[in-house]
């Protein structure tokens, strides 16, 4: 369980490449299931394209990464899984996001459903500001009529503790989630996303705001939820991305350049462009 | 406090260097600046205060009598021999009025602007938009026309309820647009917080949206009602005026009832100096209302810092 001890793979050794093979596709040899499998997600912010042509495989209980520079679309792309972009104007959706072979975008598909079995954790914190900390983490369950208080209490103190947050905020429960430190809102909004107990787990750059010893808290977190979940983590860290996941995806302007499974994504990438950038040479 | 010294001559000269010559005259500019706010507050509330002074010197001994809350007003003759008269059902009628209104208006106008920010790409927006622009547009004497052929007309008598309505129309544009305003300065990331969790729109704007921005909402309802309770014209052909206590409860409502600004009005334009004084003490009662209203609902609204779900 402690993500420390897995090997550390060095993001250090570039290899010479031979060209892209132009068409990238998720072919991972791997048992598990697909569970989120995306065609062709192209997202256009009206005439500016965010993220274009994305097809990936998600397989069950994994954990890939979404690395590249900044703006080069992982926002973008993650949030059309769960059909955030619904909610903007001027943004436009087209492909496919399959869902356990049911495309979420399919008419009569329900985003509000769809969005309960894929969770989602943002870049910012995000509490609800009016209300208290213990009510931010049963949002999810509360506002659905879920009014067993045993339960909740249960559940609340679970995901308190999974975020690295209980201990902290314990004695005051009660109190309004916008007095405590920005990082601890990060926290408190992972603890929110994990009490709905999503299938699927967006996380964009969960741990950006977090001190070290969070970031390692939320790191082993993510290695006990991959028993039940399947996460999709958006980070800047190398390092972090090594230690956490299965497989890889890079990212550039818009995108989807390679994907593999992680060890191979950082010791023997095929594309000079991901030597690059996991190198340190630009983004 | 540790100031950085001087520069050292020949040392390149820092830009904004904090020496204590200009640390003085900063201390310096920021009191000339407080000294500017104050005289600018001053200026807007003498005129506020000249106001409420002239109508509380004049209306003071009116208001002082007990009659003037337990009597009603009768005929002219009753004030002029000295026999008990007074105001009390112009008060129990405003107070029926004006909360009737609230109660009509209040929910719709407040969703109305849930309406208008949050669901810009409903197909009902642009309708709401332009019914509302109108209705704020509209003379507060044309709503009273209005509730006059909606409800007068029908129900073939002038009334409390009509008034209410008539009021209503009154606070309506003025709740649906300052709801509004305040929900769109609410941080998108709220919304987008709630629906990643699964909830459905309605419940995140409910929950989630319009708790975060109560305090906005409360002073939308505040400015609506305090517009609305001094409106005397809408009031006119509809809860219309009457001189006595109603014979029943009921009656406040189906019958033609008092109210404030418009028995202000009444005993303005009234040739007996008897009734002048009683209008000046309707006026410090409607004062006196939308005051303590107004910090009644500031002191609800800001001891609450968490609401519950
Ligand atoms: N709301 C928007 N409107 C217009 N363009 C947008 C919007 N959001 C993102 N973009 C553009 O889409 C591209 C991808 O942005 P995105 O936020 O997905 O990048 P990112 O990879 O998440 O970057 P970062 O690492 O900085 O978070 C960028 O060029 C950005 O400018
Ligand atoms: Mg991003």
């Amino acid at each position: 369980m402690d993500p420390v001890t897995r090997p550390p793979t060095a993001p250090s050794t570039p290899k010479p490449q031979q060209a892209g093979q132009g068409e990238v596709r998720a072919t991972i040899a791997a048992d598990a299931e697909p569970r989120l499998v995306t065609e062709g997600i192209t997202v256009h912010y009206g005439k500016t394209v965010g993220v274009r042509d994305v097809g990936l495989t998600f397989r069950d209980k994994t954990v890939t990464a979404l690395i590249g520079p900044s703006g080069c679309g992982k926002t973008t792309f993650l949030r059309s899984l769960n059909r955030m972009h619904d909610l903007t104007r001027g943004v436009k959706v087209s492909g496919r996001a399959l869902l356990d072979g049911t495309d979420v975008y399919a008419n009569g598909v329900d985003p509000v459903t769809i969005r309960r079995r894929i969770g989602m954790v943002f870049q910012k914190p995000t509490p609800f500001p009016t209300m208290s900390i213990y009510d931010n983490v049963v949002a999810g369950l509360k506002l659905v009529g879920i009014r067993d208080r045993a339960l909740l209490d249960d559940v609340a103190e679970r995901s308190l503790r999974q975020a690295a947050l209980w201990d902290e905020v314990k004695d005051r429960l009660k109190a309004p989630a916008s007095g405590i430190s920005g990082g601890q809102q990060q926290r408190l909004s992972i603890a929110r996303a994990l009490a709905v107990e999503a299938e699927v787990l967006l996380m964009d750059e969960p741990t950006s705001s977090l001190d070290p010893q969070s970031t390692m808290r939320i790191e082993e977190l993510i290695q006990q939820l991959k028993d039940t979940v399947t996460i999709i983590i958006v980070t800047h860290n190398m390092q972090q991305a090594a230690r956490v996941s299965d497989y890889t995806a890079f990212f550039y302007e818009g995108d989807l350049v390679e994907v593999s499974d992680t060890n191979t994504m950082f010791t023997n990438p095929k594309e000079q462009r991901t030597n690059d950038y996991i190198t340190g040479r630009f983004g | 406090m540790a100031v950085t010294a001087p520069a050292a001559p020949g040392a390149p000269r820092r830009i904004a260097a904090v020496t204590p010559e200009n640390l003085r005259r900063r201390y310096r500019r920021d009191r000339v600046m407080i000294g500017l706010l104050v005289v600018a507050t001053v200026v807007v509330l003498v005129p506020l205060l000249i106001i409420v002074g002239y109508v509380v010197s004049n209306g003071i001994s009116a208001v002082l009598t007990a009659d003037f809350y337990t009597q009603d007003l009768g005929s002219p003759a009753r004030a002029l021999q000295g026999r008990p008269t007074g105001l009390g059902h112009t008060i129990l009628g405003t107070l029926v009025v004006d909360g009737l209104a609230l109660l009509i208006a209040v929910p719709i106008g407040v969703g109305a602007g849930i309406m208008l920010s949050e669901y810009p790409d409903h197909p009902l927006n642009p309708v709401l938009r332009i019914l509302n622009d109108t209705l704020n547009g509209m003379p507060a004497i044309l709503k009273g026309l209005l509730a006059f052929s909606l409800i007068v007309k029908p129900m073939g008598t002038f009334s409390g309820f009509s008034g209410a309505v008539a009021l209503a129309f009154v606070m309506l544009p003025i709740l649906a647009r300052a709801t509004e305003g305040v929900l769109r300065i609410i941080p998108w990331s709220i919304r987008e917080a709630g629906l990643a969790l699964g909830l459905p729109r309605w419940r995140v704007v409910l929950n989630a949206v319009l708790p975060a921005a109560r305090v906005g909402v409360v002073t939308g309802i505040l400015i609506a009602f305090a517009r609305a309770a001094g409106e005397a014209a809408p009031l006119l052909f509809t809860a219309f005026g009457n001189n006595f206590f109603s014979s029943t409860p009921l009656r406040y409502l189906l019958g033609p009832v008092d109210t404030l600004p418009a028995r202000l009005y009444g005993l303005a334009i009234s040739p007996y100096k008897e009734w002048h004084a009683m209008g000046w003490g309707a006026g410090v009662i409607l004062l006196a209302l939308v005051i303590v209203t107004y910090v009644g609902t500031r002191i609800l609204t800001r001891q609450r810092h968490t609401t519950d779900l």
